[in-house]
């Protein structure tokens, strides 16, 4: 346990001088949530936005972004560069855990996407009249199983790769999909109505999270989907989860 | 006292044989050298040592425990610096030293062992901006943080330049005084001479000779080498005539005069008996390196 706090400690050190990861974690989904509510037309409710504003309908993606970013981006590539530099089988010579560094990493991907979830409610709540998610269980529970889902296959994409260079290549096809089926590239008023029921379905599940925050209850297939995609991909990612 | 027994351990990974069938022991306080070539099965041994890998068969003792059933009391007093280890690049010298004293129940002072390693002035450097030789220094700093018993150092100078790899093993010498037993994964004879107070030469998973260098230099033919230049032409069979000489050979200006016995005074009587001036003349005798090759069958990449 003391070696974890210690692990936990060095970890959130290396994560904050890596100026890059909170950078585009936190600050651009905030700053994106700033350019688009200082425009007036951003905060105008529309027919098209089902009478929502477009900073309201378009918060969700920026979820995304920062659940993306950190799921199936940055986890990955940290712990197949770990794997690769042998960092993971030097701490297996020592009576500290390689397991221990891998539950660092999932605290500081966990504590990143809380910090930038709240900051987004509070800032949009107080900046820009955005409501607090109308339905907290339901939000909560979408938020939950959507960082679930992509913090498994971020996992999966980690213990398929030997190298930094191959999760990379598998991590990066899989960030774009999220992305993009998120609404974050183009945002989903704008795509044919087939690509936003696949992004429905995609992780992290940006309806479910679009429907808690403006009062709907989150569809249970929704939820069902992120839930099993969390529950396959992690048990794939623990049965083929190499320390070296 | 034996502080590690290997019995016949075999380990293969699929159809390859890493280990075939390697014994040896390892007394307290010594300097145990690993030598053999690349794809020998050095590294595949210590891992099994270090209870990295499991045997296929065969038995690895180590301070009198199991490596894979006694974990974790092991990895207390077992110091492992692996072949090519490294760093997350941003972690400076000082928080990894501090990090890894704190798995330990019983550390070293991180401090100390810094600057007894050199790295005094380095303590808050990033590990990407350390040279070869620092990291390799900063590697067995975290080998010996946790104050260990046996300490195993896989290829630990393979890459620093000559003057770094001098320094690293005075170090070596340095922590073998202080009472801690060393296992040493090389295949440098220069390094293996200069450090082991024992070798073991592995070849394709085989122990092929355990003993002192100087015990492995004197199994190989005691044969020695005149090497020379002569100021005027020669003829070989001046040479080939004594009862020393074994093969006269001619590379460049030199001549290569191959012998047993008194061959330096005989080659230099015909020499004075002739008149002929020579210059550098030198001796070669039988190295570690030569008894390597006699042993394997083959030289080392380097």
């Amino acid at each position: 346990m003391r070696a974890f706090g210690q692990i936990l400690k060095i970890e959130t050190k290396l994560y904050l001088r890596d100026f890059a990861a909170p950078l585009v974690t936190v600050a651009l989904p905030l700053a994106l949530l700033l350019v688009f509510g200082l425009i007036p037309a951003g905060r105008q409710p529309e027919a098209q936005f089902g009478d929502l504003s477009f900073i309201q309908y378009f918060a969700p993606s920026l979820l995304v972004i920062t659940l993306a970013m950190t799921g199936v981006n940055i986890l990955p590539t940290v712990l197949a560069t770990y794997r690769e530099r042998g960092v993971l089988r030097r701490l297996a010579t020592t009576p500290a855990s390689p397991g221990a560094l891998l539950a660092a990493q999932l605290v500081i991907s966990l504590v990143t996407i809380l910090i930038s979830a709240l900051l987004l409610v509070v800032v949009g709540r107080l900046a820009f009249d955005v409501p607090l998610p109308r339905r907290p269980l339901g939000f909560t529970l979408a938020l939950v199983l959507g960082t679930a889902s992509l913090l498994a296959l971020g996992l999966l994409v980690a213990a398929a790769a030997r190298t930094a260079k191959a999760a990379q290549a598998l991590a990066v096809p899989l960030f774009l999909v999220v992305m993009f089926f998120g609404g974050v590239y183009v945002p989903r008023f704008l795509l044919p109505d087939v690509l936003v029921r696949m992004g429905d379905y995609t992780p992290p599940g940006v309806q479910a999270l679009l429907d808690a925050w403006t009062g709907t209850s989150p569809r249970p297939l929704h939820l069902a989907i992120m839930a099993a995609v969390a529950l396959l991909a992690g048990t794939a990612a623990a049965k083929m989860f190499r320390w070296e | 006292m034996p502080v590690i027994e290997v019995t016949n351990l075999h380990k293969r990974y699929g159809d390859l044989v890493a280990v075939d069938d390697v014994t040896f022991t390892v007394e307290g306080g010594e300097i145990f050298g690993i030598l053999g070539p690349n794809g020998a099965g050095k590294t595949t041994t210590v891992e099994c040592v270090a209870g990295l890998r499991v045997p296929d068969g065969g038995g690895v003792s180590v301070l009198g425990l199991d490596p894979r059933r006694d974990a974790a009391p092991l990895r207390e007093r077992v110091g492992v610096q692996l072949q090519e280890s490294q760093l997350p690049d941003r972690l400076r010298v000082g928080e990894a030293l501090d990090l890894y004293a704190s798995f330990y129940r019983d550390p070293a002072d991180p401090g100390e062992l810094i600057d007894r390693l050199g790295l005094g002035a380095k303590r808050g450097t990033p590990y990407k901006k350390l040279s070869g030789g620092q990291k390799q220094r900063l590697s067995i700093a975290l080998a010996l943080v946790g104050n260990p018993e046996i300490a195993i150092l896989d290829e630990l100078t393979t890459g620093l330049d000559p003057q770094a790899r001098r320094d690293t093993w005075g170090l070596i010498e340095q922590v073998r005084d202080s009472g801690v037993t060393i296992i040493l994964v090389t295949h440098f004879m220069e390094e293996a001479e200069r450090l082991c107070d024992r070798i073991a030469v592995i070849d394709r998973g085989r122990v092929v000779a355990l003993d002192s260098p100087a015990g492995l230099v004197s199994r190989v033919a005691p044969e020695q080498r005149v090497r020379f230049r002569p100021s005027a032409p020669v003829d070989d069979q001046l040479f080939t005539d004594l009862p020393e000489v074994t093969a006269v050979q001619r590379t460049g200006g030199h001549l290569v005069v191959t012998g047993t016995g008194e061959l330096l005074h005989a080659v230099t009587s015909v020499l004075a008996r002739n008149q002929i001036v020579v210059a550098d003349l030198r001796l070669e005798q039988s190295t570690l390196d030569d008894a390597f090759v006699e042993l394997t069958g083959h030289r080392t990449t380097d």
